[in-house]
């Protein structure tokens, strides 16, 4: 079972991850991709238990930016750890489009690229298996400072700056 | 081989001292300049890294995205805060740059990597056209301060010119349109083909004019947010930069027009090397790292501590290292470039070349590098013998010379007025030469003149090429380049062509 970091602690995964074909199970939180979702939303909807929807890395926020409502759960699965779109989903959804719930890394998910995954909104992180747990909860300390506008600080280094020797 | 960062070329004589000290004690006790204005070392040892990082931190140095697809090293003018035809000094905005692109949470893993370069003067010295963005400074009739943006030019293995996507963007608004067009690109840009991946080729395919568009929505949810520049930074920044506290000199000065008609070999350097200031009885100097028989951009550690010297001396302490793979001292008086020549000399970092033939811009090709199909530098080496004549050399004028020793174009050669590409044919070396590239405002990419030709035979070729720009100049002002202008590359073809070697005809 892969490693799950959530607001930087580890904890057990209670979301189920439901194939396309597979029945869906009663009274569990369920994880399901964007297609299913889009085939079966009103059935989706009518469940009596929280949903989140997987998007890939070719997705994009608009995808599901009418309907955040209606999820307790964003998972975007990263193919490899060098495909860097996932990171400007992730800030749109948070910035753009105002998604408060849990925004999931899932995949590649390195202890190195922990950092700024966290600064561009991502709060929840599916370990690839094989990494060090220790090292992975340390990585979100990796640097101090940073300069420019992320989901984390809002407000870039420069005008925190120009704040505090008005 | 270990890239280290030197943003925006900029460098303090104790970080340079610093430098020498990593390559003699880590490397063979030299390094090489690259057209990036970086600085490679080519024979580290893998376990020697960790401490070598150490030393260079010690002058506030790194190796930060030196590789990889993410924002490179910001770019600029090597004459940025002296150039008389200065509109803003570049330097500011290659540091507010720096620090967006330093560890951008969003735009680590991009396509491919992405270079940037700022001009903040009327001339182009900085190839702003073939970056993946160029931000050329403007000055509005009211004063205000923007940048023309420049998206998706590049050399490498699909030379493009850039295209001008907005004529003026206030400064307040350059970070938050970079993330537009970086977050377009990061969506966008191909991922399935290492050769396409490039923003020159998503620019292509999306039409500029879509592509404009399209970096325009972007960028409506990002002004006016919270990277929107702010005076205070600025000015902060601007004082950051130190400048040095000039004295009050004459325009000229007396004593150097005497030296000037008396030392003809110093006159000779001072014409090439020596370039104007925007402050009065100052002047910028180049220190050549092309001396004939030393790779282009080489430059040893005795030598490297001798130039901080220098720096230390004459130059308020700083460095700055051009994109052509030269050192220069940027704030030297007049008065003291005699003794400035005559200790460059004995450093033999004088070569009265800077604009010329023997200038040539050469990545580390086949001996270094294992991408390339052919060596560059012993090319270099062989027109730099052939053509050592500083008389001839002053009588050609300025021709820019660059050699690439692979389509990665690390060499330029695209835009030198003389291009010499090496490619591989059945596992053997061969060169191919265009002619009618261009940096600068102009920027043009050179055209292929025919088949390609033995490593032997590239000195005979440039000689060629040369005596038909001799023979067909209307006069001594008209350059190189100005002839394949005006006459394009056909009389240039068929005097190199007629009745060559059999090797160049065949169908290599």
């Amino acid at each position: 079972m892969p490693t799950l970091i959530n607001q930087r602690q580890l904890l057990t995964d209670q979301w189920v991850h439901v194939d396309d074909a597979a029945e869906l199970p009663a009274l569990v939180p369920v994880l399901v991709s964007l297609a299913r979702w889009q085939h079966d939303r009103l059935l989706l909807a009518a469940r009596q238990a929280p949903l989140g929807v997987l998007l890939s890395t070719h997705h994009t926020a608009s995808d599901i930016a009418e309907h955040l409502h209606s999820f307790g759960l964003v998972t975007i699965h990263f193919p490899k750890f060098t495909d860097g779109r996932d990171y400007s989903i992730a800030r749109t959804l948070r910035e753009r489009f105002g998604y408060r719930g849990e925004l999931r890394a899932a995949g590649n998910v390195l202890r190195d690229q922990l950092f700024n995954m966290a600064r561009v909104g991502f709060n929840a992180f599916l370990l690839r298996d094989g990494q060090d747990v220790d090292a992975a909860l340390a990585a979100f300390r990796d640097f101090s400072k940073a300069y420019q506008v992320s989901v984390e600080r809002p407000i870039p280094l420069f005008r925190r700056r120009a704040a505090v020797s008005a | 081989m270990l890239r280290i960062a030197i943003p925006y070329g900029l460098l303090a004589a104790r970080q340079f001292r610093k430098l020498a000290a990593i390559a003699r004690q880590f490397d063979r006790g030299y390094g090489h300049f690259s057209t990036r204005q970086n600085l490679q070392l080519n024979w580290p040892r893998l376990e020697d890294v960790p401490d070598m990082l150490e030393a260079l931190a010690s002058v506030e140095m790194h190796a930060i995205q030196t590789s990889g697809n993410c924002v490179r090293n910001v770019t600029t003018d090597h004459f940025a805060s002296v150039a008389p035809d200065e509109i803003v000094d570049s330097f500011v905005w290659c540091e507010l740059v720096r620090q967006w692109s330093t560890f951008h949470p969003e735009f680590s893993f991009l396509p491919r990597k992405f270079k940037i370069a700022v001009n903040g003067a009327l001339n182009d010295r900085t190839a702003a056209l073939v970056h993946d963005i160029g931000l050329n400074a403007i000055r509005a009739d009211d004063g205000a301060i923007g940048f023309q943006v420049i998206v998706g030019g590049g050399l490498g293995r699909t030379p493009v010119i850039g295209h001008v996507i907005r004529e003026f963007l206030p400064w307040q608004h350059l970070l938050t349109y970079l993330d537009a067009i970086l977050r377009v690109y990061n969506r966008y840009g191909r991922r399935d083909n290492k050769y396409k991946a490039r923003i020159k080729i998503l620019v292509r395919e999306k039409t500029p004019e879509v592509f404009t568009r399209e970096i325009e929505e972007e960028w409506a949810h990002l002004k006016d947010g919270p990277a929107t520049l702010i005076e205070a930074e600025i000015q902060r920044i601007e004082a950051r930069f130190n400048r040095p506290s000039y004295e009050t000199l004459p325009v000229h000065h007396a004593a150097l027009a005497e030296l000037l008609a008396t030392d003809r070999a110093f006159a000779a350097w001072y014409r090439r090397n020596v370039h104007p200031h925007k402050m009065p009885g100052y002047a910028a100097v180049s220190l050549s790292l092309k001396k004939t028989g030393v790779p282009p951009g080489d430059v040893t550690s005795d030598q490297m501590e001798a130039i901080a010297d220098l720096a230390d001396r004459y130059s308020f302490g700083e460095l700055r290292v051009s994109h052509e793979q030269n050192l220069i001292l940027a704030d030297v008086q007049q008065s003291d470039l005699h003794a400035v020549w005559r200790r460059a000399r004995e450093l033999g970092l004088a070569t009265p070349n800077i604009g010329l033939l023997t200038n040539i811009i050469a990545c580390p090709g086949g001996d270094f590098c294992s991408l390339a199909n052919a060596k560059s530098l012993p090319i270099a080496a062989a027109i730099q013998e052939r053509f050592d004549d500083l008389y001839f050399l002053h009588d050609i004028g300025e021709l820019d010379l660059n050699i690439s020793g692979c389509i990665n174009s690390c060499g330029h050669h695209h835009v030198g007025h003389i291009g010499i590409l090496g490619v591989d044919k059945a596992n053997e070396e061969w060169y191919q030469v265009s002619i009618g590239g261009s940096q600068g405002v102009n920027a043009s990419l050179g055209k292929v003149i025919g088949p390609s030709f033995a490593q032997d035979e590239i000195p005979d070729v440039v000689g060629r090429l040369l005596d038909c720009y001799v023979a067909r100049r209307e006069s001594d002002d008209e350059r190189f380049i100005d002839v394949v202008r005006r006459i394009g590359i056909e009389p240039f073809k068929e005097t190199v062509y007629a009745n060559t070697h059999q090797s160049a005809t065949t169908s290599h």
